[in-house]
């Protein structure tokens, strides 16, 4: 071993060595790299349409779920204004029993958003481990949980949400039950990419690197696949996300979504199909709102996607 | 520069012990039906010691078998025969849970810095991971692994964060701090310099000696460079074609060489020192090597040995097509050598 | 600098590259990836570059070439034979390339056609520069096969690159490298994802075709081992710039750029009785955006003084007239040794007391 205490620079023993009490030259060494959430972000808040959808998403999340509270009509509020066409009073006008249409598209916003929510949250969670499960351990376990997601993406998404969505979608939580239908029906899709994804992740040498240390695979699934897998899962949920919505609009178009009581966008606008001509305010402003909702949700979607794509070049051109 | 000495001091018993390794891995056709159609003779038959303090370098082209020795030992490739005494103790046929607790000693550090970090994790968790796995994660484990960054250079400050945030040599280092988290006694080196630059390369060799010499450790070190293996190995087995070729201590084994493989492997790295490159004798390879699926008979090595093609009599070359040569010491050579007509020569 | 005047009169000199940078617009900023190359090739020679990854090099050669993305901005001047080369248009350069210079990357297949046998292609080679029948160019494709050690060159020449292994294709773009006669060769890491015994075949048959054509040849790579056995004159890189050139006994025999010696200090060596300490180089290359005025190696060099944060060194004759080092202490730099410059770090001792005694325990 040389001196403990090293100290870099040049010995004494070299011929001329005129200032030797300078001040130490201070520079970063290591090159400066971004940290990946943030080249992530960075590289969405390049993607211009994307950005201003989020912006719009907010903005409809804070205008539904707080707007209804401060809005000088409630949604279930008969008032005397009988298909008033939009004015200060009543912004989006008002249907035949006097019912604030902009009270009732904030609540049928709502409704979309919390079913789009759950059905984020619990088809990511459930298709996220199953898809997980199946690539990490292939083999005949893998073929097995496949064939059972085949199972589930013959299954028409319509007909079946038709036929539950009837016989439970009018009682309290009816929102409740066509979002779990439908995270019960687009669960498949996640599990299918996860699988994928992680087919190559468990072949990544920190993977064996985890194995050398004695990890075990529950270790291995939740601490290093399921991270690794964020990105493509992401975007795979906001694409799906958009259908959900799409879908409980058109289950409650065709009349076995969300029921009177309560309304949601495709409500709204199912009741509002024979007044498209007489009454259009009726009719345009929840489909304003749907096509909002969903094209803003594709965008993010969008930008995501690029945000996560590592290929993607930096490089103007 | 290594301070271990290669004669283990009083403990007899080998570190490490790896008798008749075999390793194949099955050769499976295309389509629906993946039947197996063929083997690939990965590693066959090798056997070898690795002392306390020691460092083995198992040296070898790509597809040789050097790694695929390496993770079997680890037991991360279930061996197809053979045995691998560990601390005297056969720890091939061992289950995944029983290898956990022989996990703690037996530790790997990968080629690639890269890929070998998971990338969604801070640096601290990364090196803590071995901790929380083998339920040592306690109070003063933050402070462990600060005191482990400083040991192989790292500033504890840059815990938080992501490994992709380092160079190659840094990260290089967190995957030796991790390797060490648990005081382990052998470490597997699978080419842990190869993917560096040669400045970043000279500071991850010198902490690996420093390291070995201040904590006692073993190195099975692989490696495709020679000369980096001549730095900082004791002994040196060559590997061709999923067999050990030839084993001496390094500095025996360059001055010489008595397989024809490796005479052409030394040959083939080129010195960097013009005057020397340019007047040293040399031993030329031909060819590619063949498919491990169907080995040569005989000696593996005769399609590309320079002896066979030029200096061997026919009769002499009927003995390695059809026996193969036993890694035993010959007359005249000092150490073990697979070839019938070993015979030491002086490359560098 | 090189002094090569600006006309066409570049006298005996192949190929002149005359204050070569490239840069490119980026995100974070413009990379500069080449500032300021300059050298020239005389007939038959062999000029090595060496450098560390993003040293330059490749970028280098790509830019003689032409074969930069658009997004790349090329200034300074190339001359092959006096011509200018910077500015011309693609069409015209891709003429020049495989006739006057011949080109020979790290990937085979960047330059062999998948679809067609290796012979075919080699005779198509041979015919667009000789006027020779069919069967006369099948002829000398075979016997350039021959010349690049590929056995059985007759059936193989039928053979499609696929059926190649890597060292083979290697070999067989040098024989179509032969075929167009250059008189530049241009290798840029031609060895490098290479066995080495399988490098020590290329490299032959790399020597075999310079020779055989007589042309000049640079040899791109990072290992300082193959420049050592293969060039003339070494060229070394670091941070887009050249920082020592000379002819190559005196680079390794008495370099004077910090950076060439500490090169060679953390070089493992098998050809000493004893190994040596190595001699890393601290730190890490800089970003080549927005770079500090002085010299770039600077924030990693042990001899650094106040001069060089303020102020980038040119090439500066050294040894001799031939021998160029950008140090401002190129001078002294005489008999230093790695080991007199580089302080080989050692482990800090606290930490490994902290780490003997701070031991992990079991049921925590």
């Amino acid at each position: 071993m040389t001196d403990p205490f090293p100290t870099r620079g040049m010995k004494p023993s070299l011929e001329e060595a005129p200032t030797q009490d300078r001040a130490p030259i201070e520079r970063e060494f290591t090159v400066e790299e971004r940290s990946q959430a943030r080249q992530i972000v960075r590289r969405f808040m390049h993607h211009k349409l994307a950005v201003a959808s989020a912006v719009v998403l907010i903005l409809l999340f804070i205008l539904a779920f707080v707007g209804g509270h401060f809005w000088r009509y409630n949604y279930q509020e008969f008032t005397n204004d009988l298909s008033q066409s939009p004015s200060w009073k009543h912004p989006f006008g008002t249907d035949s029993n006097g019912v604030d249409t902009f009270a009732a598209v904030l609540r049928g916003t709502q409704r979309s958003l919390e079913i789009a929510l759950f059905v984020a949250i619990v088809s990511t969670a459930i298709g996220s481990i199953y898809g997980a499960i199946a690539g990490f351990y292939r083999g005949a376990l893998d073929t097995v949980m496949m064939r059972v997601v085949d199972l589930f993406l013959t299954f028409p998404i319509i007909a079946i949400a038709a036929v539950l969505g009837d016989k439970y979608g009018a009682k309290a939580q009816g929102w409740l039950f066509i979002a779990i239908i439908i995270a019960a029906l687009t669960w498949p899709y996640v599990s299918r990419i996860m699988r994928g994804v992680v087919l190559s992740l468990r072949e990544k040498e920190f993977v064996e690197a985890a194995r050398a240390l004695g990890a075990s695979d529950r270790r291995i699934i939740f601490r290093h696949l399921i991270p690794n897998a964020a990105g493509p899962i992401i975007v795979t949920v906001t694409v799906l996300v958009a259908t959900a919505i799409l879908t409980e609009t058109a289950l409650s178009f065709i009349g076995f979504g969300v029921q009177f009581p309560d309304t949601s966008l495709g409500l709204l606008v199912t009741n509002a199909q024979t007044a498209v001509d007489t009454r259009p305010w009726l009719f345009y402003f929840p489909g304003l709102f749907i096509i909002l909702i969903v094209l803003s949700i594709n965008f993010i979607g969008d930008g995501l996607r690029d945000a996560f794509d590592p290929t993607q070049t930096r490089v103007r051109a | 520069m290594s301070a271990a000495s290669p004669e283990p001091a009083g403990d007899a018993t080998p570190l490490l012990s790896v008798r008749g390794l075999v390793k194949h891995f099955p050769v499976r056709s295309r389509g629906v039906v993946r039947r197996v159609i063929g083997e690939v003779h990965a590693v066959c038959n090798v056997s070898f010691d690795l002392h306390h303090h020691e460092t083995l370098g198992l040296v070898g082209e790509s597809g040789c078998g050097k790694s695929t020795t390496g993770r079997a030992i680890l037991n991360l490739q279930t061996p197809t025969a053979g045995e691998v005494y560990f601390q005297g103790r056969d720890i091939s046929k061992l289950s995944r849970k029983q290898m956990r607790p022989v996990r703690r000693d037996m530790q790997i550090v990968f080629q690639d810095p890269y890929a070998s970090l998971d990338p969604r994790m801070p640096v601290a968790e990364i090196i803590a991971e071995p901790l929380r796995i083998h339920g040592m994660y306690d109070k003063t484990a933050k402070s462990q692994v600060h005191d482990l960054m400083r040991l192989v250079g790292l500033a504890p400050e840059h815990g938080n964060r992501y490994a992709h945030e380092f160079s190659g040599g840094q990260r290089q280092r967190i995957g030796i701090a991790r390797a060490l988290a648990l005081r382990p006694k052998l470490i597997v080196l699978d080419e842990p310099v190869s993917a560096l630059d040669v400045s970043i390369q000279a500071g991850v060799i010198n902490l690996l000696e420093d390291l070995q010499s201040e904590l006692g450790l073993s190195y099975l070190f692989v490696a495709h460079d020679l000369s980096v293996v001549r730095h900082i190995a004791d002994r040196v087995a060559v590997m061709y074609l999923g067999k050990i070729v030839e084993i001496a201590p390094a500095a025996e084994l360059f001055q010489a060489s008595a397989h024809p493989y490796t005479q052409g492997l030394i040959s083939a790295i080129p010195l960097p020192d013009p005057a020397k490159e340019r007047s040293r004798e040399r031993v030329l390879i031909a060819g590619d090597v063949p498919s491990p699926v169907s080995p040569p008979s005989g000696c593996r090595f005769r399609t590309r040995c320079p002896k066979f093609a030029n200096q061997l009599s026919e009769a002499e070359r009927q003995a390695c097509i059809e026996a193969e040569p036993e890694l035993v010491e010959r007359p005249g050579v000092a150490h073990p050598a697979a070839c019938h007509y070993a015979a030491p020569l002086a490359l560098v | 600098m090189e002094v090569a005047a600006p006309t066409a009169s570049d006298g005996d000199r192949v190929l002149v590259v005359d204050d070569l940078t490239v840069s490119f617009p980026t995100d974070d900023g413009v990379v500069q990836a080449v500032r300021g190359v300059s050298f020239d090739l005389g007939k038959g020679e062999v000029l090595g570059i060496v450098g560390e990854s993003g040293s330059g090099k490749s970028v280098t050669s790509l830019a003689i070439m032409g074969l930069l993305p658009k997004s790349a901005r090329v200034a300074g001047s190339v001359r092959l034979h006096g011509q200018e080369l910077t500015g011309r248009s693609d069409a015209e350069l891709s003429k020049i390339r495989g006739k006057e210079v011949a080109m020979i990357f790290q990937d085979p297949m960047t330059s062999l056609n998948p679809v067609h046998p290796i012979g075919k292609q080699l005779a198509e080679a041979v015919r667009a520069h000789q006027d020779v029948t069919r069967s006369q160019a099948w002829d000398r494709a075979v016997e350039l096969l021959d010349l690049v050690a590929i056995p059985q060159s007759r059936e193989r020449a039928r053979q499609y690159p696929h059926e190649f292994s890597g060292g083979m294709r290697q070999r067989v773009v040098i024989a179509m490298a032969m075929a167009n006669d250059p008189d530049v060769i241009i290798a840029d890491e031609p060895t490098t994802a290479l066995d080495v015994t399988v490098q020590a075949q290329v490299l032959q048959a790399l020597e075999k075709a310079q020779n055989e054509t007589g042309a000049a040849m640079i040899l791109i790579t990072h290992d300082l081992g193959v420049v050592a056995g293969q060039a003339d004159r070494v060229l070394v890189m670091y941070a887009g710039k050249p920082v020592e050139i000379g002819p190559v006994d005196d680079i390794y025999g008495d370099p004077r750029m910090p950076y060439t010696i500490g090169l060679l200090g953390s070089l493992p060596r098998m050809d000493t009785a004893e190994p040596q300490r190595l001699t890393p180089i601290s730190g890490s290359p800089p970003s080549l955006i927005n770079l500090p005025p002085g010299c770039p190696f600077t924030p990693r060099c042990p001899r650094a003084e106040e001069i060089c944060d303020a102020q980038e060194p040119g090439l500066v004759i050294t040894t001799s007239a031939a021998h160029r080092a950008a140090c401002h202490f190129a001078r002294e730099l005489g008999d230093v040794q790695a080991h007199d410059l580089f302080e080989a770090e050692t482990l800090d001792r606290a930490a490994l007391s902290d780490v003997l005694g701070n031991e992990p325990r079991d049921g925590a």
